[in-house]
């Protein structure tokens, strides 16, 4: 009697960790959809609120850079109101960039990507998932900062409707389209300066747009065009993007 | 319906194939752009706007319609690939990246040396001459991305995956900024855009433009060929090739 | 044909320098990556030889370790009876 709980005790302990992927891999099978998307997301936000300088260093490189502009071309209010849209834009696109990095690398790092991969979940909803805790970090503060620069700016009043609306439309494209490039990327050591070569020339039309609804918005006139076209990247790139992402995580994982 | 082309998906009979047709293709470009070139440098008359700068078109056109179809080329390559995981169909794409980022740069430094006596400057936000420069940096990307991965399969995988999504950006890229360029359009932009072109204009332009294209042909043959031996070193029939072509033993 | 003499032809009507310099960088670009594309070919025969002539020492030096080793067995089980 005595052997053999102390065998089954045994087998306890030594089966525990394998076991336990056994459970979790159960209680993922019983997972709605709903409650995966929300538990990964709940985990990358923990994880980010853990490391408070990879939310914060990304918004202060945002406001830097926005600062050394007006260093750099003189004071006139006039000059800086014209180019405020741009530099606020080009800055918000350099910030994501930059948070980028860390979307995928330290999943990657310690194997719990591989581990996503293999869960039944569709990886569409996962990737979703982990793309909307990344704006929610990174893309959402800039928007509630970049008043705070516009006003440095001097951006024209009737402006910063069009500046937040379109911030809050377009700073999602740029999560997602990031993810496409960081996910090819994650697997190469240097992949920092190759990841700025391949994502950028896919925000220009963001950007393009999103600087001329600022400017029509300047200027008194209707922008809800423009509007319009960013809302359409956003759910293109919505729809399209996490398959990328998917498959190319798929290949960088391996 | 397909079966005859199933033996193409084998890398050697793809090698030995690409090797037949090289001749061909290289005979083909010879002739069509010397005779394109020379029509077009000595007998196709002068435009009446521009003079003789309009014969710089006869290799801008060309040469950036030809770099967005090699492009178009890999994005069908890479969804080749991706679909029926055809493993040639990854070195074709590999073997195109570079050609098409050279016309891509030869388009802009022509379209910049057409610009300069046109213009007065050797660069304009043009519409044309920007979606170019952002097709060159797509391109680099493609060839970046290739050249990081050690793996070649992984690298054409992941190129591939690229080449798609630059595919479904680049239509919007390229419309974006010329709407972009309409609204910005300043008064220093003279209104020479598009020529209309006479007849004796047009065939000189289409023996440049199918003799630019073979020698894109034969040259994609030449990287293609290079790709499969790399990428099947240790086949036999690569090692018995390699043993009769080597030079130095 | 077009030009009256070949200092015309040259001249391009006063556009010499803009054509002539984009055809030359053109065909010079070209030719760079024809003749890159062409030598790739006979680099990459030589690198898969030498792989190949690396692989084959390897083989040897094994084998011949092989034997050695075979050999020494049978001297010392000739020593021992």
């Amino acid at each position: 009697m005595t052997i053999k709980s102390e065998l089954t005790e045994q087998a306890e302990t030594s089966l525990e960790s394998s076991e336990k992927i056994t459970m979790t891999h159960s209680q993922m099978k019983s997972l709605s959809y709903r409650d995966a998307f929300f538990l990964v997301l709940k985990r990358d936000i923990t994880i980010a609120l853990r490391h408070r300088d990879d939310i914060i260093n990304p918004l202060l490189f945002f406001i830097i850079v926005v600062t050394l502009f007006p260093l750099g071309i003189g004071p006139e209010a006039n000059t800086l109101s014209q180019i405020a849209p741009g530099i606020i834009w080009v800055a918000a696109l350099l910030a994501t960039l930059l948070s980028l990095d860390r979307l995928f690398k330290s999943d990657y790092n310690d194997g719990s990507l591989e581990q996503m991969l293999l869960s039944p979940h569709p990886i569409f909803l996962l990737v979703l998932a982990k793309v909307v805790a990344h704006w929610l970090i990174t893309g959402l503060p800039l928007i509630f900062i970049a008043p705070l620069l516009a006003v440095l700016l001097h951006l024209n009043e009737q402006s910063y409707g069009a500046l937040i609306l379109t911030l809050l439309l377009g700073t999602p494209v740029l999560s997602l389209l990031g993810a496409v490039g960081v996910a090819l990327t994650v697997g190469i050591k240097k992949g920092g300066v190759l990841l700025s070569l391949l994502v950028l020339p896919l925000y220009i039309p963001v950007l393009i747009f999103a600087t001329s609804a600022i400017d029509t918005a300047s200027i008194g006139l209707p922008y809800s065009g423009q509007l319009a076209i960013i809302a359409a990247l956003f759910f293109g790139s919505l729809t399209l993007a996490p398959f990328a992402v998917g498959a190319a995580l798929k290949v960088s994982t391996n | 319906m397909w079966k005859w082309l199933h033996p193409y998906a084998n890398p050697e009979v793809s090698y030995h194939f690409t090797g037949r047709l090289l001749p061909w293709f290289s005979a083909l470009a010879a002739i069509l752009l010397s005779i394109g070139l020379v029509w077009a440098l000595l007998f196709a008359p002068a435009d009446y706007q521009q003079g003789d700068s309009f014969r710089i078109f006869y290799i801008h056109v060309p040469a950036a319609s030809l770099s967005m179809g090699i492009y178009f080329g890999m994005a069908i390559a890479a969804l080749c690939s991706l679909v029926w995981q055809l493993k040639l169909a990854d070195a074709s794409a590999a073997a195109m990246a570079p050609v098409g980022a050279v016309f891509t740069a030869i388009a802009l430094l022509t379209g910049s040396a057409w610009g300069k006596p046109m213009w007065g400057t050797w660069w304009i936000w043009d519409a044309r001459l920007t979606s170019e420069l952002i097709l060159l940096f797509l391109y680099l990307g493609v060839i970046a991305l290739h050249s990081a991965f050690e793996d070649k399969n992984l690298a054409g995988k992941a190129a591939g995956i690229l080449t798609l999504v630059g595919s479904i950006n680049l239509p919007i890229i390229k419309y974006s900024v010329e709407w972009w360029n309409t609204l910005h359009q300043g008064s220093t932009v003279s209104k020479l855009g598009k020529p209309s072109m006479s007849l004796d204009m047009l065939w000189p332009f289409l023996f440049c433009f199918l003799g630019f294209a073979m020698l894109v042909a034969v040259i994609v043959c030449y990287r293609f060929r290079n790709e499969i031996l790399a990428r099947n070193s240790i086949r036999p029939w690569v090692r018995e090739l390699v043993s009769a072509r080597a030079t130095h033993k | 044909m077009q030009f009256n003499s070949f200092s015309e032809f040259i001249n391009m009507g006063g556009y010499g320098f803009y054509v002539w310099l984009s055809f030359g960088v053109s065909a010079l670009l070209l030719v760079i990556l024809l003749i890159s594309s062409k030598a790739d070919h006979q680099k990459i025969i030589n690198n898969i030889a030498k792989q190949k002539q690396r692989e084959d020492k390897l083989r040897q030096a094994r084998e011949l370790r092989k034997q050695q080793a075979s050999s020494a067995q049978d001297e010392a089980e000739q020593a021992t009876s």
